[in-house]
């Protein structure tokens, strides 16, 4: 059903960006606008969240010219939870930032680009035509640009370059594939597109088309061969953006691709088989990158990398449980990855260094901080009853059941491999004794003021709080995921509330 | 590039490509133009004005910085979409007056939206073009 | 016509990535700006190519009559030249800076998030 309020949390932060572009160089005021904005934002996302889940399939025809010629946004029951994920990521890191970034990178617009960021990632949920996610995905690239290389130091610009080039190439396939997509079918409706796809007869064409998408999609969300631009990039920023990036930046490709091959491709056996190699891949490089890796970002870069893999693998299998195990999976890996970052940035606050070697003691100086990290370590790993265990379950049962044991093995490897990652982290840098080191750099966390800790300390908490959610009620979460891999196997009412009731042919079931 | 004539010839050439600039724009909507063309035209006019008289004279006939536009664009354009939200329609319908204004023509969201457009893409190709050629100009 | 574009596309393409592939900075942005244009001439080409006839209504008239050059292809090139305008002039930019920093142009120099971990 048509709903004109859709576009609210695209358009709230379009607006908070523009009114934060007017106060240029009022920090404070920067400040207030920008975490006061999130929180509506969030209010506004949780209101979308709650009509779609009681009312069905949203749909705004933007300008009102009707689909699919018109630009049309919809959002649907995964939409609207990636929205609701987005919110409050956002706000924690929109909290974060007002401490952990610095004066001089406020006043060169860090606040604004950051909203234009959270734009860009709730428009690409909410786009419900091709070439309009590829218009949000350059506007989330731009804005990844500017957060990436903003304060400009050498590291970060060099590692800039890699991101930027290896983006704008996926850029360029993406739109290839449009390109091809548009000579097929003549519609750029992702609904329309959907119907048309079944009847086009150059198939060997649709199929390029297909894999063009997944290398665009593959390189954003960091698959295994193309991957390599993430951790020589990704931890080169603040802590803040570096939080973005790993929560939203890769998850925001991983949801094209679910969406893209759910509507309009529906893979065949040859394309899951690709899928399951290439996350099987992943899973392994990542694992095996964050083994040998002693900075902590670069670490958790490569479990980034990693953990794609299960949610490339539940999209190979392609089973009702296994796209309900990876909807709970992104779920999960959204809050996790964004509050890892996160605390990255406390203990780089508080030891002054990323490198683990040089860490230790943090559990005796700060024991309930400690425990807080330990708590987003031990849900990453997966250990029940923390939320990165259920989602687990769902994708080793179906992989057993299609048979595809690389995967399998893959998956447990990598379970293993992240879990001794993170014990040997949490040895090195919570119950290691502080190495004596004749320069070691000073603890600026402890000198801040009570309310600036607050800031930083808050974000984490409400992550924390989320994941135990999702750990702890997990049941709630499984029947959200469920639906979700519900409505993405049968398109069907997502094709008719975008064309209207009569668009979908009886006689078609998938 | 200081030559005498392209100097001479820009002095003139200014008004007239501004001038031709707001046509492009006014006559976007059914015909070919639009804000983002005149939006171009008009900083095209001003680069000229750069080749011929040195950015520095350029920014000071300016007299604001170029990016100031984008963000009063940006707001321009914004609340042109969220008119017609207002009275019940769609984002970014457009929504069209009923009387005819002499020149301009009809008047409406679209049109404001178009302004919007012309005054971020002022800005934005100002910025870039100043902060690449500073130093070569 | 089609041909002769389709030769041309493969042409863009093949260089865009042949230049990409090359360790100079500025072979890299020339390889980015050529690929990007080799897809807006593919989205032009598969669009349908309809000659002399634009898509626009005459004064006379209130519809299209006739067969007319699909406008969507056009909106679509005219959207990306705008994307990549604003994307290449950012890798200029940045090129520009890295050139400060590092004084070279070779992009196997670009190693220090690399090394120093």
């Amino acid at each position: 059903m048509t709903d004109q309020y859709l576009l609210l949390p695209v358009l709230g932060h379009l607006t908070i960006a523009i009114a934060l572009i007017f106060c240029w160089r009022r920090i404070l005021v920067q400040q207030i606008i920008s975490v006061a904005g999130n929180l509506l934002v969030l209010i506004m996302s949780i209101a979308l969240f709650h009509k779609t889940w009681h009312q069905g399939h949203l749909t705004l025809q933007a300008g009102n010219w009707q689909a699919p010629f018109g630009i049309t946004f919809v959002s649907d029951t995964f939409s609207a939870t990636m929205l609701l994920l987005t919110a409050f990521t956002g706000l924690a890191v929109s909290m974060y930032s007002t401490v952990g970034i610095s004066k001089n990178r406020i006043q060169y617009g860090y606040f604004p680009i950051l909203h234009f960021l959270l734009v860009g990632l709730n428009g690409a949920f909410l786009a419900g035509d091709i070439f309009n996610l590829y218009v949000w995905f350059e506007v989330i690239i731009i804005s990844s640009f500017v957060l990436m290389t903003l304060g400009g130091k050498k590291p970060q610009v060099e590692g800039g370059i890699k991101y930027v080039t290896l983006n704008l190439l996926a850029s360029v396939m993406f739109l290839t594939a449009i390109a091809i997509l548009y000579g097929l079918t003549g519609s750029l409706n992702m609904a329309d597109l959907s119907l048309k796809m079944s009847g086009v007869s150059n198939r060997g064409l649709a199929d390029i088309a297909g894999l063009l998408f997944f290398i665009g999609f593959g390189i954003k969300s960091a698959v295994f061969p193309l991957y390599f631009w993430l951790p020589s990039s990704y931890h080169t920023p603040p802590s803040a953006v570096a939080a973005v990036f790993g929560g939203l930046l890769t998850k925001v490709g991983i949801y094209a691709l679910i969406r893209v091959y759910t509507l309009i491709f529906i893979p065949d056996d040859f394309t899951r088989t690709v899928f399951l190699i290439i996350a099987s891949l992943t899973l392994l490089t990542g694992a095996l990158g964050a083994l040998i890796k002693e900075n902590m970002r670069t670490l958790f870069s490569y479990l980034i990398v990693c953990h794609i893999g299960y949610l490339l693998g539940g999209l190979g299998l392609y089973t009702h449980l296994a796209l309900a195990g990876t909807i709970f999976y992104l779920v999960h890996d959204v809050i996790v990855k964004t509050n890892l970052f996160l605390i990255t940035g406390l203990v780089n606050k508080i030891r002054g260094t990323m490198n683990t070697e040089q860490q230790g003691g943090l559990y005796d100086q700060y024991p309930r901080l400690s425990i807080l990290m330990a708590i987003v370590l031990f849900s990453l790993v997966g250990i029940p009853p923390l939320s990165g265990f259920w989602p687990k379950i769902n994708l080793f049962r179906e992989s057993m059941a299609y048979h595809a044991w690389y995967l399998l093995v893959a998956m447990i490897l990598a379970s293993f491999v992240t879990l001794f990652v993170i014990a040997r982290l949490w040895g090195n840098v919570f119950w290691k004794k502080a190495p004596a080191l004749e320069s070691s750099p000073p603890d600026s966390f402890a000198g801040l003021s009570k309310g600036r800790k607050f800031m930083l300390v808050t974000p984490v908490v409400m992550l924390v709080l989320l994941s135990l959610y999702i750990g702890f009620f997990a049941e709630r979460i499984n029947v959200l995921s469920d639906r979700i891999a519900h409505e993405l196997l049968d398109p069907a009412p997502y094709i008719k509330s975008v064309l209207g009731p009569d668009a979908v042919p009886a006689t078609q079931t998938r | 590039m200081k030559s005498i004539i392209l100097k001479t010839a820009s002095t003139y050439l200014l008004p007239l490509l501004l001038l031709f600039a707001v046509f492009i724009l006014l006559r976007g909507h059914y015909n070919p133009g639009g804000g983002f063309v005149g939006g171009l035209i008009a900083s095209i006019a001003f680069v000229l004005h750069a080749f011929a008289h040195g950015l520095v004279e350029t920014k000071k006939m300016l007299r604001f910085v170029p990016s100031a536009c984008i963000p009063v664009g940006l707001a321009i354009s914004l609340i042109s979409g969220f008119v017609p939200m207002a009275i019940g329609r769609p984002f970014m319908s457009g929504e069209w007056l009923s009387v005819q204004v002499p020149i301009i023509g009809s008047i409406g969201t679209p049109l404001f939206f178009d302004i919007g457009v012309f005054l971020v893409v002022i800005g934005i190709t100002l910025t870039i073009l100043f902060t690449i050629s500073d130093g070569i100009l | 016509m089609e041909l002769l574009l389709l030769i041309l596309i493969g042409v863009f393409y093949a260089t865009g990535i042949f230049m990409m592939l090359r360790r100079s900075m500025v072979k890299l942005l020339i390889g980015i700006i050529l690929l990007g244009n080799g897809a807006n001439l593919l989205i032009f080409l598969l669009g349908g190519i309809t000659r002399g006839k634009p898509p626009i209504i005459p004064e006379a008239e209130k519809a299209l009559t006739g067969a007319y050059a699909d406008p969507v292809p056009q909106a679509l090139i005219l959207t990306a030249i705008v994307i990549s305008f604003g994307l290449q002039s950012f890798a200029i930019v940045l090129l520009k800076r890295v050139h400060v920093l590092i004084q070279s142009d070779d992009l196997n120099d670009l190693n220090t998030p690399d090394t120093s971990i």
